[in-house]
């Protein structure tokens, strides 16, 4: 078969002579090839050698998967998994009722399959702007209940996963366009309102998160009239809006400044309007060059939504510390954090691989899908 | 505006601008009225609740302990103070992070380029791992883990000579003594002497073409120094290792488990981003130039040293500083483990005090002025390394 087909094309399955490669060769060639590197593998080697053993003991060996109490885990002294078995209810869901907890596990569905749908080269287009409000209006419906016959959950008792994802999707959408526009304003001409983009940025990005969360909890009831209140989580809603739009605004900045003059002074040849400059020539080629930045962006506001559980808001880790806080079962923080951990990671590892395919894929010049 | 000539403003929405006026007049009319009806209700609501306004409060006692502190404080001193201890500590914390973090992130991001597998394999492990778990996370496992998973101090793990990790924290051997202060200061007057000779032997060898040998100057200057200090002192100065007495241990430093969380999180954490900045700036160096440079017969090192890393620094400085801001703005995250930060004195005393607005301008200054400062250094050294074209 191979032979037949190497008589047919001889020129094009020519293959340059194989050298047999033997497992000591290849190793030689990876990991020995001089006597620095040969040192570097030995001391790795070492190190592992050192570490790992202890820490798939703890993790695996003696860790207890099933138990019925916290001293049995404690006797086998390894990782107690059999807490997380316990817990995981809360830990996803916080204090959600809990016969209603199908509801927070569908809204959670519902969000992921949208974004992975997003992420899709297929899918996206004009029809997505219509499926995205459908979809978190349905996430509203599911976890707020009180119409179509579930029972209203004030959101108090919301918590775990589906917060944080509804922090994070809720705090893109909205500090996303609010990014452009400050964006925009920066690069503006009318001194004032750059001024005030500018003190905009420069004051959010200068300050940790955390800072505006608190400020968020203590200072927001403050500014407002008496007896008219905004509830903890749509406050801290807030500020996480506020503080990514300032970040997403000197991405946008960037992508705006990569556009060449021409294209802007194209645009005002043709008679357009500033803001049909910017939405059909400017804009579109900005925010393509800026889109594995925005990625990161997006990542990094998703980790950030972790720092709602200073201010006591419900987030996965709170709803960690929460199941922790079960006398019967003190002492795991470990392992409901690595839980936890593993559960970012998943999202935060796929979204950053899917940005690195949308780069190579941007390099490679295929445009016509992703400018419709 | 395009024409050069002045065309007089006319009062007519055809003009774009008069209409440019108009439109900041509008934003910043309607900015100014919310901050009016923001800054109204906030003083009707302080009034409401007694709360006066002022900075008055810091000169009060401020009746809280702090878990650890550089400088001397105790709970009968003022909230002027705590906040001090506060600032000292979110410094501690960014400057050794800083150090810490600068030389981890370099050493990851050159052993992910490295031809070794097992070594590049590694560190990419590491740099994925550590920057898709959010910070505040890490923070908590390394906390767990110490408090948790490590022995009590009877059994203290002891990895080195002199050192001892336990579930109360680390423990380092410390350098003790009336002479330490001479021998610091020595040694800093001997590292600013050597670049002032360094930058000479620049400026001469750019006019004479002879080069100079800068290593004898350095290694002199910080050995003769130093000894000079330590002889002029007494030469009272010796290293205390920890030791055990019964249940517990004496002597060395001691790191709490608060702060060496912190540390090692903060360290690891910004590290992994370092590591992807510099590997993406030695990446971006073209291979003309490793290829040029040692067609010239140059040896590696001197090749890493005088033409690839100059090249590389370029991309590598701008995002690096603000890994570093990154990094003094995470240091707030201790709030969430126990250090006593300036985010976590400052919470406490508002919560003590009620004067919110206060407690937050204060960090935001404190923040703003570490921010700045450091960006500032850092663009006077971007300026420096910057292409300069023609």
């Amino acid at each position: 078969m191979h032979n037949a087909h190497r008589a047919l094309s001889p020129v094009a399955s020519a293959k340059p002579p194989s050298i047999r490669v033997t497992l000591w060769e290849s190793l030689r060639r990876r990991l020995f090839y001089s006597p620095s590197s040969a040192l570097a593998t030995l001391l790795l080697v070492w190190l592992l050698v050192m570490v790992a053993p202890s820490l798939l003991d703890w993790l695996l060996v003696k860790a207890s998967f099933r138990a019925p109490d916290a001293q049995f885990c404690r006797a086998a002294g390894g990782a107690c998994w059999a807490f997380i078995r316990e817990k995981h209810r809360i830990i996803l869901f916080g204090t959600y009722p809990y016969d209603e907890q199908w509801r927070p596990l569908l809204a959670t569905m519902l969000l992921i399959a949208t974004i992975v749908f997003t992420c899709i080269r297929r899918f996206q287009g004009r029809g997505l702007l219509m499926v995205w409000p459908a979809v978190l209006a349905a996430v509203a419906i599911l976890m707020w209940g009180g119409v179509v016959g579930l029972s209203f959950v004030e959101n108090v008792r919301w918590g775990g996963l589906p917060l944080t994802l509804i922090l994070s999707t809720f705090g893109i959408a909205f500090a996303f366009p609010l990014g452009v526009l400050l964006a925009l304003g920066r690069r503006s001409r009318m001194p004032a309102i750059k001024a005030l983009c500018v003190g905009y940025i420069e004051l959010i990005r200068g300050v940790p998160l955390i800072s505006l969360l608190f400020m968020s909890s203590v200072m927001l009831p403050l500014f407002l009239p008496e007896g008219f209140s905004i509830d903890k989580l749509l406050r801290a809603q807030i500020a996480i809006i506020l503080f990514a739009a300032a970040y997403i605004a000197e991405i946008v900045r960037g992508g705006l400044q990569s556009i060449p003059k021409g294209q802007y002074e194209g645009a005002e040849s043709l008679g357009l309007t500033y803001w049909q400059q910017m939405r059909k020539i400017v804009l579109p080629q900005a925010l393509k060059v800026v889109i594995p930045p925005l990625v990161s962006t997006f990542i990094a506001l998703f980790k950030d939504t972790s720092l709602v559980v200073i201010i006591g808001i419900f987030d996965l880790t709170q709803a960690a510390k929460a199941a922790l806080a079960d006398p019967a079962w003190t002492g795991f923080a470990v392992e409901a954090y690595l839980f936890i951990g593993f559960i970012y990671f998943l999202f935060c590892f796929s979204i950053s691989r899917y940005s690195r395919s949308l780069e190579r894929g941007l390099a490679r010049g295929h445009d016509a899908t992703t400018n419709r | 505006m395009t024409s050069p000539q002045r065309v007089r403003l006319r009062l007519s929405w055809q003009h774009p601008e008069f209409r440019a006026i108009l439109y900041q007049i509008i934003v910043v009319g309607l900015v100014a009225l919310a901050a009016w009806y923001l800054i109204s209700n906030t003083l009707h609501n302080l009034a409401m609740r007694n709360i006066a306004t002022g900075f008055g409060f810091l000169d009060r006692e401020a009746g809280f302990a702090i878990g650890e502190s550089v400088i001397a404080y105790s709970p009968s001193d003022t909230y002027r103070r705590a906040i001090l201890v506060g600032i000292v500590n979110t410094l501690r914390v960014s400057v050794i992070g800083l150090v810490f973090a600068t030389i981890l992130g370099v050493v990851i991001g050159i052993a992910r380029l490295s031809s070794n597998w097992l070594v590049s394999r590694l560190a990419s492990c590491y740099v994925e791992f550590i920057r898709n778990v959010p910070l505040l996370l890490q923070l908590l496992i390394w906390y767990a883990i110490v408090v948790e998973l490590l022995p009590g101090t009877r059994s203290a793990l002891h990895p080195l000579p002199g050192v001892y990790m336990s579930n109360r924290g680390l423990l380092i051997p410390s350098i003790e003594g009336p002479s330490v202060l001479a021998v610091a200061i020595a040694l800093g007057l001997a590292l600013l002497a050597s670049a002032l000779i360094a930058r000479g032997q620049r400026v001469a060898q750019r006019t004479t073409g002879k080069q100079y040998r800068f290593w004898p100057w350095l290694a002199g200057l910080c050995l003769a120094l130093p000894l000079a200090g330590w002889m002029l002192t007494g030469q009272e100065m010796h290293v205390e290792v920890p030791h055990r007495t019964g249940f517990n241990f004496e002597g060395g430093w001691a790191l709490s488990p608060e702060l060496f969380a912190l540390l090692v999180g903060l360290i690891t954490y910004t590290a992994g981003f370092i590591a992807e900045i510099v590997r993406a700036g030695i990446q971006a160096v073209d291979r003309g130039q490793w290829e040029a440079a040692q067609s010239l017969s140059l040896p590696r090192g001197r090749v890493l040293r005088l033409v690839i890393l100059p090249q590389a620094l370029r991309v590598i400085v701008p995002p690096t500083t603000s890994q570093y801001l990154n990094l003094i703005k995470n240091s707030s995250l201790a709030v969430a483990i126990g250090y006593p930060d300036l985010v976590a004195v400052v919470n406490t005393t508002l919560n003590q005090t009620g004067q919110a607005i206060e407690g937050i301008l204060i960090i935001m200054g404190a923040y703003m002025t570490v921010s700045l400062a450091v960006s500032l250094l850092m663009n006077w050294y971007n300026k420096r390394i910057a292409l300069v074209e023609r």
